[in-house]
């Protein structure tokens, strides 16, 4: 499998993992990311997603997933069982982010983290201009339905990582196209300019 | 909303299969059981489906639960009405495919369908054991099993699965030959009966020992404990079910009649569906055999036998690969049960896969055709076969 088989913001995520490496993915959906990392990076895997339906198909692959809520599963992990925990595009949708990053860090040498950017310039124009709450390809719901509680932009979790005292390692910032299929790397201004962010961190 | 799909089914039946049986345990070496009793000889009846392949990586041990036996899959006569009790799960294509895996399944020790139990002739007496039957436990049940596996010539299972007791045997497999077991699937189980479990077991205990047919167990020449036993049956059937499935089973449907009688017969289809169970029941079963396997069940806790009371550390034993299964709407071992299992295998670095399939029909939810559990099964076992080679 190559690379570019990946949704573009998980082939990114893919790439800063090291081999035969031990991956903890919460709300992993059907295991894209993890099986690719299993079959090409020798990963150990394990991932918890809440939805029967997509733990039957990570399942299906022959990966390891537990069916149940994040906050809870990842308590019962001992200490640093991990090197990656990685929260793909489900941050935004955690009533208590700073715990979980917490637990996160706790399992784990390192955590991924990836969000759409609240900051960006569409986001910013739609609230400016018409008064409404943004309503974006990224954050597609409206102001009573939306399961993204937490919306916020990249400088925001910039400031709480520096705040809460765990250090960025890697960033990038992207911007998607297909469905998130493709995309590309957002260099200049990604705070105004990038739909996505992706860190990665590490204990100070 | 519910998962299940009526009369879903893949693969193919493997078509005719043989009784075999395999005995053990003669004079020299007798079977030590848990209770410091011995027993011998002991009889095993079993049965195989696919070939095992020439580096013996491919056998898999399916346990059946409370009243089933070792007819898993096919038929043992082409005009058979019925066919082996999992034959939606075991067969060419199916979630356990017979066409990549040799598939084990024996009448557990204590039983009344081919193996040794309390209706077999003890050598000493030449008369049936009854009562004077050594009590058994899940752990006797998994040695007797092991003893197979030796006789099969099959050091490691690719792997062990079952549910409900069935699930407790897989469990005990898991701690008891940790290198013997290469993956676990326990469905619908848990690791310890709860007090509402042993509850309905002690009633339908009861129910036989009130009969006065039973005669302390030593009734083989003369009438059997029917009553008893049919009632303890029903008493199962009902711990089985749902409050949901038995709403859209029966309700408040009449049997055969379009008012109420004012009389005492089953007018209800719920009363003549448990009557009809229990009838059944009694011509397949010793009531005997069901007053030591539910014994043996309500025995079973895998903590107090392997971690001084910890689950956590029982599962520190255990080297499997897991998948464990639970049913929305089971009461009788519900997901919390599961969960509890799952947790103290996280918590000491098992690989373990969870899912809690949604489905309305209680604890019998696991022997129904189900699309998921199929998919569940097929992929799991790819997996674990695949780390081999």
């Amino acid at each position: 499998m190559k690379l570019s088989d990946l949704r573009y913001d998980l082939s990114l995520i893919a790439s800063w993992i090291e081999e035969g490496s031990r991956v903890l993915e919460l709300g992993c959906g059907e295991g894209d990311l993890l099986y690719w990392l299993k079959k090409e990076k020798a990963v150990k895997e394990r991932g918890i997603e809440i939805e029967e339906s997509k733990v039957e198909k990570c399942i299906e692959k022959g990966i390891s997933v537990l069916q149940g809520d994040i906050n809870e599963e990842i308590e019962d992990y001992p200490d640093n069982s991990f090197d990656y925990a990685i929260c793909s595009q489900t941050l935004q949708q955690v009533f208590e982010p700073m715990s979980l990053i917490h637990s996160m860090m706790r399992v784990a040498k390192m955590g991924v983290v990836s969000f759409p950017n609240f900051g960006h310039y569409k986001v910013r124009m739609q609230l400016a201009f018409t008064g409404r709450a943004p309503v974006t390809k990224e954050l597609p719901y409206s102001w009573h339905d939306t399961p993204n509680i937490r919306v916020l932009s990249l400088t925001d979790f910039e400031k709480f990582a520096e705040e809460v005292g765990y250090k960025i390692l890697k960033r990038v910032s992207i911007n998607t196209k297909n469905n998130q299929r493709q995309g590309k790397l957002i260099t200049v201004l990604p705070n105004l300019l990038a739909t996505y962010g992706i860190f990665l961190i590490g204990k100070e | 909303m519910s998962e299940y799909i009526g009369p879903y089914q893949t693969g193919q039946t493997i078509g005719v299969v043989e009784k075999k049986f395999f005995t053990f345990a003669g004079r020299e070496d007798r079977l030590k059981l848990e209770s410091g009793a011995d027993i011998g000889p002991v009889i095993l009846a079993y049965e195989t489906c696919g070939t095992l392949n020439s580096d013996k990586s491919n056998a898999v041990i399916v346990l059946h639960a409370l009243s089933g036996d070792s007819h898993v899959a096919g038929y043992y006569d082409p005009k058979d009405a019925k066919p082996g009790w999992w034959d939606i799960m075991v067969g060419p294509g199916k979630g356990i495919d017979t066409d990549k895996y040799f598939v084990i399944c024996s009448n557990i020790i204590g039983s009344c369908s081919g193996s040794t139990g309390p209706m077999s002739v003890s050598p000493e007496t030449g008369r049936e054991y009854g009562t004077h039957f050594p009590v058994i436990t899940i752990g006797d049940m998994v040695e007797a099993q092991k003893a197979l596996m030796d006789h099969l010539g099959i050091e490691t299972l690719l792997s062990v699965i079952g549910g409900s007791v069935g699930g407790m045997q897989v469990l005990e497999w898991c701690a008891r030959f940790p290198d013997r077991v290469r993956s676990a699937v326990p469905l619908a189980t848990t690791s310890r009966h709860s007090a509402l479990a042993i509850a309905f077991n002690e009633v339908a205990r009861q129910a036989i020992m009130a009969d006065p047919n039973w005669n302390e167990g030593h009734y083989y020449s003369g009438k059997k404990p029917d009553m008893g036993l049919a009632i303890a049956r029903m008493i199962g059937h009902i711990t089985y079910l749902s409050d949901e499935s038995m709403r859209l089973k029966f309700g408040r449907k009449l049997q055969n009649r379009s008012a109420l009688s004012f009389e005492f017969g089953a007018e209800f289809q719920v009363e003549s569906y448990l009557q009809y169970q229990g009838k059944k029941f009694i011509e397949r079963f010793d009531a005997n055999s069901f007053l030591y396997i539910t014994k043996a069940a309500d025995y079973f806790d895998l903590a107090r036998q392997y971690g001084s009371g910890s689950l956590v550390k029982a599962f520190s034993r255990c080297k499997a690969k897991f998948l464990v299964v639970s049913y929305t709407s089971d009461w009788l071992y519900p997901t919390y049960q599961s969960k509890e299992m799952v947790k103290a295998m996280k918590k000491n670095d098992l690989d373990v896969s969870f899912c809690e399939i949604d489905a309305q029909w209680g604890h019998d939810a696991f022997l129904l055709p189900n699309e998921r559990l199929d998919h569940l099964m097929a992929g799991f076992l790819k997996g674990v076969s695949d780390e081999i080679e």
